[in-house]
């Protein structure tokens, strides 16, 4: 799991362009949206696309992002959850 | 009613200019992105929704934070700045960007914050979100740098009273060519200048002057 | 300096139908352009609905008088077709002595040849004249072409207010004394580029569109173009064309607030409604019917709701949305709207807000569901909203009321 937080780190910095963020910046139980990381709506679906581009996963209703994307943590156990499923 | 270039910024072969002062220069540009980025870093500007822009949009913020923060720093009411731009690729940059995203249906991956960024007016509409303006803009696209239809529609607005001062300039790139020029303009009777600026009539002859490399 | 502005002639084409008469048809018929996707070739056909333009672009090329082996975008037959239209309606042809602009919005202009033939240009020379046609203003000079206009013309494109702010440029151009008439309006023809655009940002409802529902879920897209003829009221005594109805009022604001979405409390809404309204020389209460932006997103309904909830806080005007009828024409929408306000307008129509069911929480109000007829309607506006927050809202008043 920690191993695909540090992964979820670095692709989430990539995909939403935090150039001023580091890894050791994002504590993998933050929430991503709101305060965090000042997040909005273009980031959340350009998160659908990373989980889709990196893992295969299919997000089709967006409203389903907010539980997903609440922090990396939740998004790194919905990856683990749904290739298991694969 | 006069009217009068009271600040300008310039961005274009490496060089950056704030009214006639050269604050950044660098000899060779490797790429838009790193010169753009060196130029925010260097002004300490701490806004992190920069980074998401595209490459028109990163250009446009930067011609006006300097334009607005540092050249000018007078009092507008939000309301009542309007923003005429103008470039002649339009957002074509981007469009290439999503149109490469779209056209391989092994690798489909449309991107959403690409997408949103292939209308040329976005920029201004980034410009507005981080100075709250509210005032009527518009961004014109045409072949070559048109100093008459700027000055135009300008003095239209101003003269109508439908703005105290108005951005007014030219924001263009494709790839890593790219220039952009802004000018503030206001009427005689109550602008506002920076010590040491001697403002300009604001004529087509001044904005043939100011997109030149002074 | 002229001081009123007044509609002459009306062009309309639409997933309702090829004219104007065609569309008043079918919205007295309640019925939808919205179905499946005949023409366009997406990978999105058996996913998404759209309201096409019923005949393919050949047939339109016909239609429009255009030789079918000339490169034409589907968006310039279209445009070429409604622009047309109107100009014969008002037969402004006419009248050489008058000074007649034309003034377009759109927004994908040639992009649709341009996806057809992109992997031709670097191979095959002869495609390349599809080349020429992929910016904007190449629709609106072969517009003008065909209706023999040689004086000012220009393309607006502000995404989903094009339309809407052509309209608006015409009228200052007249009222500085620049144009005696204009023909202005949009065109936009569905492409690969912004279906899969809007699909990205998640924002199509894969059903039909519910505006104003609590359950809606998003956008259906449209296709087509409408325009307007204006005339001052100087030029309209030389013409001698029947006033359909008068432009009263105007008004566009930037919001400020994110490059798509509209914010919460729906400032720029309400400003563009309030500086329209504040140029008609009007109060809240004479509005009788507004023809809502009402795409159908969360976003745009709550914000334009929670808007006009704020401007009219008296008696709230008849609401509704259109789209479920036309599909979100996009860069045509704001002309194709001004003009099914204006059918209404004339007729004594209130159109209605097609597959509600369910009252947003959020609001008090709630959109007309029934068609009214035999309404007695003296003032309309109708409302556009773009991406980068570029908002704004039409005005129109029946002829002869004060």
């Amino acid at each position: 799991m920690d191993e695909l937080i540090n992964k979820l780190k670095k692709e989430v910095i990539t995909q939403l362009n935090l150039e001023d963020i580091s890894e050791d910046d994002i504590n993998p139980d933050s929430p991503l949206f709101g305060e965090g990381l000042g997040l909005d709506s273009i980031d959340a679906l350009e998160l659908i696309v990373l989980l889709e581009k990196n893992y295969g996963i299919k997000i089709e209703d967006p409203k389903d992002g907010k539980k997903i994307f609440h922090s990396i943590r939740t998004m790194a156990e919905y990856i683990t959850e749904h290739q298991k499923k694969a | 009613m006069e009217k009068l270039i009271t600040a300008y910024t310039y961005i274009g072969e490496g060089k950056v200019f704030a009214n006639k002062r050269l604050i950044f220069y660098q000899e060779k540009i490797a790429t838009f992105a790193e010169f753009i980025k060196a130029l925010y870093k260097q002004e300490q500007i701490a806004y992190p929704k920069f980074y998401k822009m595209d490459s028109l949009s990163k250009l446009g913020f930067m011609c006006a934070e300097l334009l607005l923060r540092y050249e000018n720093p007078g009092i507008f009411k939000p309301g009542s700045l309007a923003v005429v731009l103008a470039n002649s690729s339009s957002s074509l940059d981007t469009d290439l960007l999503h149109q490469e995203s779209i056209r391989n249906r092994s690798a489909y991956f449309p991107s959403p914050s690409v997408f949103v960024y292939t209308l040329a007016n976005i920029v201004i509409g980034e410009i507005c979100i981080r100075h709250g303006l509210k005032g009527e803009n518009a961004f014109l696209v045409s072949e070559k740098f048109n100093p008459s239809t700027l000055k135009d529609y300008v003095s239209e607005i101003l003269d109508n009273h439908r703005a105290e001062a108005c951005i007014c300039g030219w924001v263009e790139i494709l790839g890593n060519n790219f220039k952009a020029v802004m000018a503030l303009v206001e009427n005689e009777s109550t602008a506002t200048w920076i010590n040491g600026f001697k403002p300009m009539p604001f004529t087509e002859a001044s904005l043939n002057e100011i997109i030149k490399v002074n | 300096m002229p001081s009123r502005i007044f509609v002459t002639g009306l062009g309309f084409i639409s997933g309702l139908g090829n004219n104007a008469q065609e569309n008043l048809n079918s919205l007295l018929n309640l019925r939808s352009g919205i179905g499946r996707i005949r023409h366009i070739e997406t990978s999105l056909r058996d996913e998404l609905l759209v309201s096409e333009v019923r005949m393919a672009s050949e047939e339109l090329s016909c239609l429009a008088g255009v030789p079918s082996t000339e490169a034409y975008s589907r968006n310039t037959l279209l445009g070429i077709i409604a622009a047309k239209e109107a100009y014969r309606h008002a037969s402004l042809g006419d009248h050489p002595g008058l000074r007649t602009g034309l003034i377009s919005g759109t927004t994908v202009g040639g992009m649709d040849q341009c996806e057809k033939y992109y992997q031709d240009f670097l191979f095959n020379d002869s495609k390349n004249a599809f080349i020429d046609i992929y910016d904007c203003a190449d629709s609106t000079e072969k517009i003008a072409d065909h209706l023999g206009l040689k004086g000012f013309m220009t393309t607006i494109s502000t995404a989903c207010s094009s339309a809407a702010n052509s309209i608006m440029f015409a009228a200052r151009l007249m009222k500085a004394g620049k144009l005696d008439c204009a023909v202005a309006g949009g065109t936009e023809s569905l492409t690969k580029f912004h279906l899969n655009g809007f699909n990205a940002l998640k924002i199509l409802d894969k059903q039909l569109c519910r505006p104003f529902d609590a359950g809606r879920n998003g956008i259906n897209l449209g296709e087509g173009a409408a325009y307007l003829i204006l005339e001052t009221e100087e030029a309209n005594e030389k013409t001698g064309n029947r006033v359909i109805c008068e432009l009263a009022g105007y008004g566009n604001a930037c919001e400020a607030f994110h490059q798509t979405a509209s914010s919460p409390d729906g400032t720029g809404a309400y400003l563009a409604m309030k500086k329209a309204l504040e140029m008609s020389g009007k109060t809240p209460d004479a509005v009788d019917y507004i023809n809502a932006h009402g795409t159908g997103t969360d976003n745009n309904d709550l914000s334009e709701g929670r808007a006009i909830e704020n401007l009219f806080t008296g008696k709230i005007p008849w609401v509704s949305s259109t789209k479920p009828f036309t599909g979100h024409m996009t860069s045509a929408a704001g002309s194709a709207e001004a003009i099914i306000s204006i059918l209404g307008l004339v007729h004594g129509i209130v159109w209605p807000n097609m597959n509600f069911s369910n009252q947003m929480p959020e609001l008090k109000f709630r959109p007309v569901t029934e068609m009214i007829r035999g309404a007695n309607l003296n003032l309309v506006m109708s409302n556009s909203f773009g991406f980068g927050g570029n908002d704004s809202s039409l005005i129109f008043k029946k002829y002869g009321v004060h």
